[in-house]
This record gives C-alpha cells, structure tokens and sequence, in this order.
C-alpha cells in the first residue's frame, strides 16, 4: 500500500517538475534579428528576452501566458521605431501578456495595445511621440500599468478604455494631450502618477457610441498633477479635441471618481472639472443607453496650490459668462447627483451648488488594488463538456450521424475507429485523404490533445 | 415495380407543372426533428447553439481572440425551425405569392440579393439593400436603421410593407390556414396554437434565421489557436485590421466583427439617390443623421455591393472610402462623423493585406438546405442559388 502510495507521489512530483520545465522556455532575440519570429514559435508561459537594439517591427501576441521582455544593459534597451510609417507598435490579445523595458516611439498609431487580454501587465516601458495612444488596454480584465515613462502623444497617453481592475500606478506621463484617460472603464485605481505639462492631466470618461455603457468607480490618489497647460495639439475629429487646455483633472459623465490624497498645482484653467454629455468636451453624439451626467463623485483631501490663474478654451468661456475671473479647483459645469467634497472650506469652487459635503471619514485608503487575487482562469468546463461542445460546434457543420452533408457519416467513423479514440484524434489532428468522394478535411490541430481525445471518445460514442 | 413507374410519372408530371410556373404537390413534406448542425438538442427539447468561444471567460464579450460571444437568442424547436426554413422560402408570404424572404435573402449570396438595392413586389427599386443574414441571431437590433429589436418584429416588417412583400396580416393569415400542409406543419410546431396567426409565422422565421451562423472560418481557427491558418499576408491584414490606424476592429468588433452600435460613416449613395438620413429619423436626434448599424463582416466577400445603399461595388472600394479624408464622400451634409473615421492613410500593401484578411472570415459550412418542394406548391421566381453543399 505504502509503496503504492509513494510510486504516485513520485510519478505526480516527477509531472510537476516536468510541467515547469516544459512551461518555462526562454528565447533569445539579438539585434538584427526579428521579435515576431520570437513570438511565433513561443508557446504558452515562454518569456522571449530582447537585447538592445533597434528593431522595426508591428509585433503581434496571440497567445497566453507569453512575456515580452527587454533586457536593459547600462542603461540601453530595445527600442521598437515605427520610423511614422509603421501603424501600432505591439498588439497583443492573448491572456496573461506581460510587456516590460521597451522604448517605443513614432507609431502612426499606438506604442503599445492590447485587445481583448485579461491579467496584463505593461511595466517600465518608455514610449515616446506615437500619434493617438502611448498605452492602451482595450477590453481586458485584472491588468497593471506601471512605472511607464510616455511623451508627446496626441491623445491620451496612457488610455485604459473598457476594462475593469486595473491599477494604474507610478507611471510619468508629459507632453501630451492627456496624460492618463480611463474610459468605460470600472475599478480603477490611479495612484503616484506624475501627470505633468499635458493639455489636461487627468480624465475619467464615459464616451458615448460605445458598447460599455457605465463608467464606475475610479480611485485618483496620491498623484502629482501639475502644470497641464500645453495647447491641446489633437487631431480635429477626435473627442479629446474638444478638451480645454489647462485643467489637472477632467471627469466626463464617468461616476464615482474619487480623489484623495493628490497635489493638483498651477493647472491654469481648473483643477477639477465635472462634466455631463451636454457640456464640455462633448463632441460625440449622445447615447441615449447612457446616463451623461457624472455622478455620485467625491473630492476628499487634497493639496490644490494656485490653480485657474489663467483660464483658457472653453473653461474661460464657462468662466466669463458666470462672471467668474479666476478658474476654481474644482469646477462643475454640468448636472451631477449625489456628489461631495471634503473640507469644503478650504478650496474654491464654482457650479457645485447641488454638492454636498463628504462624510469626514470617507477615505479610499482601505482600497490596495483593484487587481484580482488570482489570475482569471479559462472557464471550469468539464473536459466532457469541451469535447461534446468541439463536437457539436466544430464537427457538425460537416458530418451528421447517418447521412453525408460535406464529411463522411459519424456511423462510418465509428465502424473504423470503435474502441480506438486516440487513432481517431491522431486522425483529426492531421487528417490524410482516406474516404473516396468526399473532400480533406482541414487539421484541428489547434485544440490541446485532452479536448480532442473527449472528443473522439464523444464522437465514438454519439448514439443514432 | 409499380410504385416505381407511377413515381416517375408522378416526378415528369411535377417537373412539367413546374416549368410551366403552376402549382406543384406538396405531399410528405416533415419537419426535422434534429437540431441544425452546430446547435445542441437540449432536454426540453429546444436548440441550443454550442461554439467554441463558450470556452472563454472575459468581461462583456467584446474584443480580442479568445472572447465570449454575446448571447444567442435561441429557444427554438428542430420543428420551428424547420417551419421557419419553409416559410422563408415560400412565396406565399407575400401579397401576390410572387416574394419570398429569400428572394432578397438568397442562400447562394451571403443571404443577400447581390444588388445594390433590393427590388420590391412591383420590381420597384427599395431605398437600401438587404442586410446579410448570417449570424442574425445575435443582434440586439434589425434592419440598417436599428429600428427593429427582435427578430420577430423585423420579420413583421417586410412582409407588410407595401413596397416590399405587401401582405396583410388577414391575408397572411388566411392563406396559410387554407394550405393543408401548412396546417399540418404548424401543427406539429406549435401543437397549442389551434390556428395560425401572425405570431408563430414571425416566430418560425426568426426561428430559423437564428440557426444561421457561421463561427468556423479560417479566422476562428487562428482565434483558437491553430497560427498557421492564417497565411503571412492575412496575418499583417489582420494586425492591419485591428491596428489603430485603420481602427476597423473598433466597431466590427470580434467574435461577431459588428458592436452592434450606430455610427455615423457618411458613405456615399449611388448616382442620383437623395441623401438617407439613417437613424435620424427613428430616433429624431440630429446626431444620429446619416447612422446605420454596423454590419457585421462575416461572410463578408459574399454579399456585394455594399454600404447601405449599395454604392461601393467590391470591397476594394470599400477599404478606399476608409483610407481617406473623412466624410470625403458626403459633402453636403452636417453630419457628426464617428470619431474613429481618422484617414489611416495605409499604404498598398497594408490595402492587400486587409481584403486578403477580410477573405479569411468566409464559412458557409451550415448552408441550409433549400426545400425542393414548398408547402404552397409555388415556385420561386428567383431560384436561389444552390451552393456544392445544399445539393441533396
């Protein structure tokens, strides 16, 4: 019994080195050599190391667990040019993509983007003058920007648009329309960024058109937004055209955007400005599925110096009109529910009339990270419910039980192959052409060797 | 031996009856009692469609390779569908027995008609062309203008519109409570309804439409994983794709290569047609002037010409309206662009990549099959066309 016992321990302990051999390949790519060949022959866990020099790609990540990963000598690293002919610097879709000590610069479009990726990690990169986004998570959930330097972007410069816990931390960003956006965006956390010499430091949005259709719950803390008063430099045709220069901090119809704890200084416009759909910076349609208006907002404890000296854009417009000359640190331009400020005496306000003042014991300070614990897993299926769901999905379109659609009749596979499931999956992985008068059938290689096995065993045992 | 004879004569009798445009026996014509190929047949005894993006788990279902699909709206019985398959196919909907939902949704055109505009019962020129059917089950909104937001109440659309099939609800009705067949077919679909109406036809249709997808193309394998299913070329069209410079995949978002939202492109209309105003007028907003839904791209190289009104006739000229100024093509309009409408300003090769690209989103493998004999007995006036895999 004991031995027995021990023979598994062994085989199961023998599986685990195993596994994390396997899983932990590392390549190489020297100067002169291109990163996508890299990519494309990393597997899921791989981490591909990439020595200084210049290298002048579009690099595409398909696949999970993958780590892209500069490696940084006396202070040179890769650097990916797009020379301003190349469209986006790395796009990447696959789960778990970590992409750290790159420098990145002159894009047509984005320094880096990822698409659709959950648990990302985009770390200490520099990314210099790629014309819309520096950074830009898209649609991903549980990721992390950090200690990133990005400059002389004409949108945002660091843009987390429609994704949910992110932390987005220690990052420096300047010389750029804005320098930190989230947009339809929910469970952010904002904290040490230097946002500085941007037309607006900071914005939290919800931009209308777009399929999310909330924008909630940002923590801004413990930032330095200074001195955002360069001309707003965006394309026309572009929302974040519509921004007035001059602001620390912009919040666009997002709710629950929470500050605490930030120096905002010598932004000449505002500090903060509230917005609804209806008012500044609304150069998109409405959408009548969204709330425009930003609500529930708290301004906790903050050090505002010397904000609103000059107003510019539209701000000066807002200001002029209400006959206010100097812009205030927190300004409010459109119609908001349910928002506070803490110590209310001390700043300077102007259109927060209907605001309240916050409960002096609210603080985001209880809130670490709003990343996840754990990475977010592939979806618990059974492998008897991948294999029956490949079966269905895949195989159907071409075979049925008992008559001939484009393949063969499952009853035929089964007269061949009864009682040998892994022939059959050895067949699907790299089908020949065996059944005169019907057409190959294309490998379905792609899926791991598990599912395919349950499916074989499905499809040798799908009854009439 | 005998049987055999008669039937032959029986078949020559039909085949004669057939070319001369008169009505035909519609005999022995059973519904399916199996699901349609991808789809599942649950305990209840309902379709339930099965895909591999079921094996994905991220927020929402926008975006990226491995996502989740949004939900299907499914439901339905093999037997409803089935129905549904028939009716779409039958003339007999329409008000002169002369149109049927296939005639501007034909199987062997992307379930399009290959026109720029689709053509009504009086051969009257329609003011835009007939949307692509596949994948329809997922939509959250029908027809261009969105205005439709369910299936069911699209398919209400077309058939009482005067230009189009021009029925009415008491002759739709009627005609189809005659028909013996039909009578026996609805009754095996829907054995609680003591007569037809109205509702288990638009049911039926949507029914059967919600069976067609197309989730197993070239694009799908390389999403799961398979990296050589993609040549080089479609590789770089597909990073073109999603790139932002071009920013396609910002609104034909993948799995289903559509948002589903309305935006404003300010695509052109052919020679002579006066400006469509889009989803302004549904919704009175100004903003939306000029909006339609955002088609999705599968199957895509199928459906020709497009844009709402058909006025770019390949998709060569499609990805040159995009890489260009934009609202170049509509001059005298206010329109408030989409944002996203930036000249990405792509050179040839990026141009090559991308159609090469927009190739690898054709499947058709779950083609259904067009009935040979329709329970009315009518004949289609514009035979669809059969593909290699809807030959019985």
């Amino acid at each position: 019994m004991n031995t027995t016992k021990s023979v598994i321990y062994s085989f199961m302990l023998f599986n685990i080195l195993n596994i994390c051999s396997i899983n932990a390949a590392e390549i190489l790519v020297n100067d002169g050599e291109l990163i996508q060949d890299a990519i494309r022959k990393a597997g899921k866990g791989d981490t591909i190391k990439v020595m200084p020099g210049t290298y002048k790609e579009t690099l595409y990540i398909d696949k999970e667990n993958v780590t892209l990963s500069g490696v940084i000598i006396k202070g040179r690293r890769p650097l990916l040019d797009g020379e301003n002919t190349r469209n986006d610097g790395i796009l990447a879709s696959g789960h778990g993509v970590v992409i750290e000590n790159f420098q990145i610069q002159h894009y047509k479009a984005n320094g880096i983007m990822t698409q659709g990726a959950n648990n990302f990690i985009i770390r200490n990169n520099i990314v210099i003058g790629t014309s819309v986004y520096g950074i830009f998570p898209q649609f991903g959930k549980n990721g992390l920007v950090s200690h990133n330097i990005v400059s002389k972007v004409e949108d945002a410069a660091i843009y987390v648009g429609m994704c949910d816990n992110v932390d987005i931390v220690y990052n420096e960003t300047y010389n750029s329309v804005m320098g930190i956006e989230t947009e339809n965006s929910h469970d952010v956390l904002v904290e040490g960024n230097f946002m500085h010499d941007n037309a607006v430091g900071f914005v939290a949005s919800l931009v209308p058109g777009l399929p999310i259709k909330t924008a909630k719950n940002t923590i801004v803390r413990n930032n330095f937004i200074v001195n955002n008063n360069i001309d707003n430099f965006a394309p026309p045709g572009a929302i974040a055209a519509g921004l007035p220069s001059g602001v620390g901090a912009f919040i666009f119809a997002a709710d629950e955007a929470r500050f605490e704890g930030n120096i905002i200084t010598n932004n000449v416009s505002a500090g903060i400005v509230f917005a609804d759909h209806a008012s500044l910076g609304a150069s998109a349609p409405p959408d009548p599925a969204m709330d425009p208006r930003p609500d529930k907002a708290q301004v906790l404890k903050n050090v505002f110096v010397n904000n609103g000296l000059g107003p510019k854009d539209d701000i000066a417009a807002l200001l002029e009109a209400a006959g206010i000359k100097k812009g205030p640190d927190v300004l409010s331009t459109g119609k908001g529910r349910k928002n506070c400020i803490q110590e209310r005496s001390t700043i300077t306000e102007a259109g927060t009339e209907r605001w309240s003042e916050c409960d002096a014991d609210v603080t985001t300070v209880n809130v670490r990270s709003y990343r996840l614990e754990k990475p977010i897993e592939s979806k618990a299926l059974t492998l008897e419910q991948k294999g029956r769901i490949t079966y269905l999905s895949v195989c159907t379109g071409c075979h049925t039980y008992a008559t001939t659609i484009i393949g063969p009749p499952i009853a035929a596979v089964q007269a061949t192959y009864k009682g040998k499931p892994e022939e059959l999956v050895k067949y699907i992985k790299k089908p020949v052409k065996k059944w005169p008068g019907y057409p190959e059938m294309p490998p379905q290689d792609y899926l791991p060797d598990d599912v395919l096995l349950e499916t074989a065993k499905y499809i040798l045992e799908l009854k009439p | 031996m005998r049987f055999k004879s008669l039937s032959v004569v029986t078949v020559i009798f039909t085949v004669l009856l057939a070319c001369h445009g008169t009505v035909i026996a519609a005999e022995r014509i059973t519904l399916s009692s199996k699901c349609p190929p991808s789809f599942e047949k649950l305990e209840n005894g309902l379709c339930e469609l099965r895909s591999l993006y079921e094996f994905y788990n991220s927020p929402a279902g926008f975006g990226g390779l491995k996502t989740p699909l949004p939900e299907h709206q499914g439901g339905y019985s093999a037997e409803q569908i089935d129905l549904g398959r028939y009716l779409f196919f039958d003339p007999l909907l329409s008000g002169d027995k002369t149109k049927a939902c296939s005639s501007c949704h034909q199987p062997g055109k992307g379930f399009s008609d290959g026109l720029a505009r689709s053509v009504g019962i009086d051969n009257e020129v329609l003011e835009r062309s007939a949307p692509s059917l596949w994948n329809v089950g997922f939509l959250k909104s029908l027809f261009w203008d969105g205005r439709a937001k369910s299936l069911q109440e699209q398919a209400k659309g077309p058939l009482f519109e005067k230009k189009e099939m021009n029925n009415t609800i008491e002759n739709l009705e009627f005609s189809l409570n005659k028909n013996k067949t039909y009578r026996a077919l609805f009754n095996i679909a829907y054995p609680e309804s003591r007569t037809i109406s109205v509702n288990e036809v638009s049911h039926a249709l949507a029914a059967f439409q919600s069976s067609l997808v197309s989730l197993n193309s070239r694009y799908d394998r390389y999403a799961h994983g398979d990296q050589e299913a993609l040549t080089e070329q479609e590789r770089i069209g597909h990073t073109v794709f999603r790139s932002f410079a071009a920013r396609c995949s910002q609104c034909h978002t993948p799995p289903l290569f559509t948002n589903q939202q309305l935006a404003v492109t300010a695509a052109p209309e052919p020679e002579g047609k006066e400006f469509d105003v889009g989803a302004e007028k549904i919704s009175g907003q100004a903003s939306l002037r000029g909006a339609f839904k955002v088609p999705t791209l599968r199957n895509i190289t199928l459906s020709a010409p497009f844009m709402h009104s058909g006025a770019l006739a390949d998709l060569e000229s499609v990805i040159s309206f995009y890489n260009n100024e934009r609202g170049h093509a509509v001059a005298d309009q206010e329109l408030q662009l989409h944002w996203h409408l930036v000249n990405p300003r792509l050179n040839e090769d990026d141009e090559f990549a991308l159609l090469a690209f927009l190739k690898t989103l054709e499947d058709e493998t779950t083609l259904p099959r067009v009935p040979e004999v329709l329970p009315s007995g009518l004949l289609l006036k514009e035979a669809p066309m059969y593909t290699a895999q809807s030959i019985p």
